[in-house]
């Protein structure tokens, strides 16, 4: 029973990385958070009393069915939406009632965004992109300018930072979305679908390079209905009717499925 | 703050050049209102300034009275076929002017064509009789010599003072203050002086003050009479004086001496039942023209404003398709930190950068218009640094205004919603 012992080894090793969890800082958490929207004479309960926590160093995707609230739940952790209720904290911060200038700094300043068409602005080039985020930081200068040319060249992408977007392929395009996302040194990666766009060579790539910046102390959280995607995370939570159906340590899941993902 | 400024400048031409046509389309309707509306003004200040310039020149304090010929039912013009036509203003009257006012100074003029020699230089020109008051009611200076006197009068002297033009052409080469000259066929003049340069008309037929020689007025009548001969109906008329010039003291005292005379005129005998004098009054014709000036001011600046509210709209037209188009960039932007502020700063920078553009070449064409004119059409025009400013600060500042409800759209946007759009 090799097979076993190895996935128990595994398993041994990711049960020891769990319990590190419990002592390092939680930097995003939902406590029983609602989010209900008015259609005519209908609530529509979006979220319906979700807690979570996000701790730095982890990768978490979020899944589920279209309708179960995914959506809804990014927006709020991208600081986009407002809980109806309920408390949204970022580094410890309750976030969920700031105004929307406070909100806007929570964004800039605390969480990477990544997205599923790349969105990066057209008119600019791949430098005037990166240093987007900082600009309204008030941050742009000398500095902003070596940063991004440090995040492109380790996203591998150091010698376009004078190309424009449409001048680079999906892959590319998304990998400067990532180097956009990390320019701020954001609390965690916000990722939508951030490979729905890509075949899967690209997926791949893509997906390797989110693991290559774990060492880096990157935090990353994925909204995503691919399960290949969700299975490169540490964990899944799985989401159904607005509420937390289960969370899935994929590593032990991999191991009881016997090493073969 | 200044790099931050020019960041955005940056960014908004950026913006503005991934749609290069409409762009221009935008920045030309504010460009013409720019430029027509300075150029209009440069041709509006030009024509008024030079209207102005003359009833300056006539004197703000002065009562012109011009004897006219009067206007010859068929009757009196059959019958005098033959005799001479008398008509107009008398030596007499105007000693009767002075005691009426006595505060004002009261100059005759007549005024006769005569050839003038100087040695091989010659040419038909305007001979003004006239008295020692004349340099002082019609503001002019000596630029050589000296202008007549008293004394010259009382001698009924011989002596002549040239305009600056007659000077140079009678004169081309030596000073001629000292010479003389042949007047008509046998009287001769000896030069006492020469005026400084006028550029201004001495009589309504366009001879210039500098075309003018002056003698005394008392020569003149014992040299040349009362009589001329009217060339173009071969008839000969009998004037005395063609203009009293009447000075006063001060504008003030203008409009009541013009009535005045007038209304002494009207009661001489002479003057009865034909209209045979004519009383301008430059204050008055200075007043009108300012008043129409302050018209056509109001006018422009209606059209004007009107042709910049059309280009502006333009502006705002152009920025909330833009808006429309660019809802996405500004879910981008909202997403990755830009506050509402940062938003609406972005879309009123592009809004200004459309009209400040259009408003500099405006300057530059508005500019330029008013100079072929002048140029091409010899027509007065006169650039005034305000006007410029006003109209390029006008269609900068309503560029912003109107740039503000499609920056405040911009603004207002759900961020979610705007991520989702297509």
């Amino acid at each position: 029973m090799a097979a076993t012992a190895a996935a128990g080894a595994v398993a041994t090793d990711e049960d020891a990385r769990v319990t590190q969890s419990a002592e390092r800082t939680i930097i995003a958490e939902f406590v029983d958070v609602h989010r209900h929207y008015v259609m005519g004479k209908n609530v529509v309960k979006a979220l319906n009393g979700i807690s979570m926590q996000v701790r730095k160093g982890d990768y978490l995707a979020i899944m589920g069915r279209s309708g179960s609230g995914k959506s809804t739940m990014l927006n709020i952790l991208g600081g986009l939406d407002r809980p109806t209720t309920g408390e949204y904290r970022v580094g410890g911060r309750d976030v969920s009632k700031l105004n929307d200038d406070d909100l806007s700094d929570v964004r800039g300043r605390e969480i990477g965004f990544i997205f599923q068409s790349f969105n990066l602005i057209p008119q600019l080039t791949v430098l005037e992109n990166l240093e987007v985020p900082l600009f309204y930081q008030g941050r742009v200068g000398r500095e902003s300018r070596a940063k991004a040319e440090y995040l492109a060249e380790r996203v591998g992408l150091g010698k376009r930072l004078e190309h424009r977007p449409l001048e680079l392929s999906g892959g590319q395009q998304q990998r400067v979305a990532i180097a956009r996302a990390l320019m701020n040194d954001p609390l965690f990666l916000l990722a939508d679908e951030a490979t729905g766009n890509l075949d899967s060579n690209t997926e791949k790539e893509i997906l390797d390079l989110f693991d290559d910046l774990r060492p880096d102390g990157v935090t990353i959280v994925i909204v995503t209905h691919n399960p290949k995607v969700a299975e490169r995370a540490d964990q899944t939570l799985w989401l159904k009717d607005g509420q937390v159906e289960k969370l899935v340590n994929n590593r032990t899941a991999v191991a009881a499925n016997g090493g073969h993902p | 703050m200044i790099a931050d400024t020019m960041r955005m400048v940056k960014l908004g031409l950026k913006s503005l050049m991934l749609h290069k046509l409409r762009s221009c389309l935008t920045t030309a309707g504010i460009l013409f209102g720019v430029a027509s509306v300075i150029a209009m003004l440069a041709v509006g200040e030009g024509a008024s300034a030079e209207t102005l310039k003359q009833y300056r020149e006539m004197g703000v304090t002065n009562v012109l009275l011009r004897s006219q010929k009067p206007e010859e039912t068929q009757q009196s013009s059959a019958s005098s076929m033959m005799s001479t036509l008398s008509y107009g203003l008398f030596y007499q009257e105007a000693d009767r002017i002075q005691n009426l006012l006595p505060q004002a100074t009261v100059v005759r003029v007549r005024e006769f064509q005569r050839p003038v020699m100087r040695g091989e230089n010659w040419g038909q020109t305007m001979i003004i009789g006239t008295e020692v008051n004349f340099l002082e009611v019609t503001n002019m200076k000596v630029h050589e010599g000296r202008w007549l006197t008293e004394l010259d009068q009382q001698r009924q002297a011989n002596v002549c003072v040239l305009g600056e033009r007659l000077a140079r052409m009678l004169f081309p080469l030596e000073n001629p203050v000292g010479k003389t000259i042949l007047v008509g066929i046998e009287d001769r003049f000896e030069i006492i002086g020469v005026l400084e340069y006028q550029g201004r008309a001495a009589s309504p037929n366009g001879t210039t003050l500098d075309q003018c020689g002056f003698i005394p007025m008392t020569s003149s009548r014992r040299r040349f009479g009362d009589t001329v001969r009217n060339p173009l109906i071969n008839r000969w008329e009998q004037v005395e004086l063609h203009e009293i010039k009447v000075k006063l003291p001060s504008t003030a005292e203008v409009e009541g001496a013009a009535a005045v005379l007038d209304q002494m005129l009207q009661g001489e005998q002479v003057h009865r039942n034909k209209k045979d004098y004519e009383i301008t009054v430059p204050l008055e014709l200075l007043r009108k023209a300012e008043a129409t000036e302050r018209m056509f001011n109001l006018v422009l600046a209606v059209i004007a404003s009107i042709s910049l509210l059309v280009g502006d709209i333009g502006i705002m037209n152009v920025m909330l398709a833009t808006v429309t188009e660019r809802t996405r960039e500004i879910g981008i932007r909202r997403a990755l930190g830009a506050k509402k502020k940062h938003i609406v700063q972005q879309f009123l920078v592009e809004a200004g950068v459309l009209s400040a553009l259009g408003g500099l070449v405006g300057v530059g064409l508005g500019m330029l218009v008013p100079y072929g004119i002048e140029k091409y059409f010899k027509q007065p025009t006169d650039i005034q640094a305000p006007h410029v400013m006003l109209a390029f600060g006008i269609s900068a500042a309503v560029g912003v205004v109107f740039g503000l409800y499609p920056a405040w759209r911009a603004a207002n946007m759900d961020p979610v919603e705007a991520l989702r759009h297509e």
